[in-house]
């Protein structure tokens, strides 16, 4: 109960302080709509101007994992420029519970930038978009965002030596917005990048919330997806007390 | 005599300093390699529409990532004298001001040339697009003006700099609108007229529509007036971004805001 307490809390306050840095907040709503337009905009005047819906949902699911990487690179570089990290690494609960609800409010941002980017699309050009099963498609949008939580979760973890980690954070912006199959089908990239793309949550998010919006069938996919998300945290919580044991030894916590 | 050795001394200072802050953790996975992934999303977004050639994707998108350098190393021109506190002892100094920014304007040009140029020649090889060998030097001329033109704009964001907080934001709206509006991944054909229209004002239209022009075999006489145009383009910007520097120097001075940060 105590766990989970501190994660809504967790969850709540950082939230809040995300939603109101203009960068992160207002800067990371707008940036994907930029691309957004142009993908709406290949689309309309491609050889196939039915795909924009295709096109719409695939523009949508690229801004929450834009609201994911670029932030979750820098989250434990922005707790050290807060001098805040030395006090959170002291504290009782493990790391990874004061972490986890930083880079989850970081992929609920990324709901913003979905809801931004289909009226984008309904209002701006005309793609109407009926959702065929709606609990099925709010689900796939939570499952996406836990599972894209837990994948900055182990962002974070990963780029901790690095100093500009938020370089790191904003590279993989567009490589996962292309092996994500968010706007280009899996089937016209190498052969080499699918296992790629079958290990990262974003591609069964957004194959969940394309199948329940279009009327498909949304559930293995969501499955894939959440059950992702408990494995990046493994695999990040092991990192972590790996980094944090060599920052004491070396005592390179506060490292800038 | 002074104005030149400001001009000269202030540019390789703040070159050294722009590579203080762009050090090779921060230059190489922001300038070398994400503009790679945006040709490589760029152009398979393409195959997926259907819309234009490879060939298309890879010139548009390696110039149009110029402004990444061009108008974040310009606007830190201001922002990072403003982080470092030395801000004040720049503008309070007697230097005339023409030689001081447009000296620092220089590396910005030619970092954001080599950013574009890179990534042209890694988009042309990983997707194998064809460039004629008599094209190279007539392309290295229109990318250098491209950056210069944008390097104008990217001095308007400095002088906003002065005002705003929010520069690194602001940076990611001009690009942005580059990005949909210049025809680096939509032909202008394609566009709504008004949008045709706001594109003849902006930086990298015409450089990306000769660069197009070159790698399809044109001379580089017969994109001259392109060429001229994007000039153009970037005395305009420049002459707004210096009149606009000056202003928001004044009105620092007189609101004491230019501390502000």
């Amino acid at each position: 109960m105590r766990t989970l307490r501190l994660l809504a809390v967790g969850w709540y306050f950082q939230f809040k302080t995300i939603a109101r840095s203009p960068f992160e907040g207002f800067g990371q709503v707008i940036w994907p709509l930029f691309f957004a337009t142009v993908a709406f905009m290949m689309f309309r005047a491609g050889s196939d101007p039915k795909t924009l819906l295709y096109a719409s949902l695939g523009s949508a699911v690229m801004g929450m994992w834009s609201a994911t990487s670029t932030t979750a690179g820098a989250a434990m570089q922005r707790e050290r420029w807060h001098g805040t990290l030395e006090a959170l690494v002291a504290a009782p609960p493990h790391f990874s519970l004061i972490l986890l609800p930083l880079t989850l409010a970081m992929s609920t941002i990324g709901i913003y930038c979905l809801v931004a980017t289909l009226l984008l699309g309904r209002f701006v050009f005309g793609i109407d978009l009926t959702v065929e099963h709606p609990i099925a498609f709010g689900l796939s949008i939570v499952g996406t965002v836990l599972s894209l939580g837990a994948l900055g979760f182990l962002f974070a973890v990963s780029f901790v030596r690095f100093r500009a980690a938020w370089a790191l954070g904003n590279l993989f912006e567009y490589p996962v917005w292309l092996i994500g199959g968010f706007l280009v089908p899996l089937v016209l990239l190498p052969g080499w990048v699918r296992p790629i793309s079958w290990a990262l949550a974003p591609t069964w998010g957004m194959n969940a919330i394309r199948e329940s919006a279009l009327g498909g069938t949304p559930w293995p996919d969501l499955a894939v997806c959440l059950a992702l998300g408990p494995a990046y945290m493994a695999v990040g919580i092991l990192m972590l007390d790996r980094v944090l044991d060599a920052a004491r030894r070396r005592a390179a916590l506060s490292l800038t | 005599m002074t104005g030149a050795r400001i001009f000269a001394v202030g540019g390789l200072i703040s070159y050294r300093a722009l590579f203080y802050w762009l050090t090779p953790m921060i230059y190489i996975p922001s300038l070398m390699l994400a503009p790679i992934f945006q040709i490589l999303l760029m152009a398979y977004i393409g195959r997926s529409a259907g819309l234009a050639s490879d060939e298309f994707y890879v010139v548009g998108n390696a110039i149009q990532y110029a402004a990444v350098p061009c108008l974040f190393a310009m606007t830190q021109l201001v922002g990072g004298e403003k982080f470092q506190n030395t801000l004040s002892a720049i503008l309070v100094s007697p230097a005339p001001r023409l030689p001081l920014f447009f000296g620092r304007a220089v590396p910005v040009v030619l970092n954001g040339a080599f950013v574009a140029g890179f990534s042209l020649l890694a988009g042309s090889l990983i997707l194998g697009v064809h460039i004629p060998a008599g094209a190279i030097l007539p392309l290295a001329l229109v990318i250098l003006v491209a950056a210069f033109s944008c390097t104008g704009l990217g001095l308007i964001n400095a002088a906003l700099a002065l005002r705003i907080r929010e520069s690194a934001v602001l940076s990611n709206v001009l690009f942005g609108f580059l990005l949909i509006f210049t025809g680096a991944n939509v032909p202008l054909s394609d566009v709504p007229g008004w949008m045709q229209t706001v594109a003849q004002g902006l930086p990298f239209t015409h450089s990306i529509e000769a660069a197009r022009d070159l790698v399809a075999g044109a001379s580089l006489a017969s994109v001259a007036d392109l060429l001229g145009a994007e000039l153009l383009v970037a005395g305009t910007y420049l002459a707004v971004g210096y009149l606009l520097l000056r202003f928001f120097e004044n009105q620092g001075r007189r609101h004491a805001t230019l501390e502000r940060s």
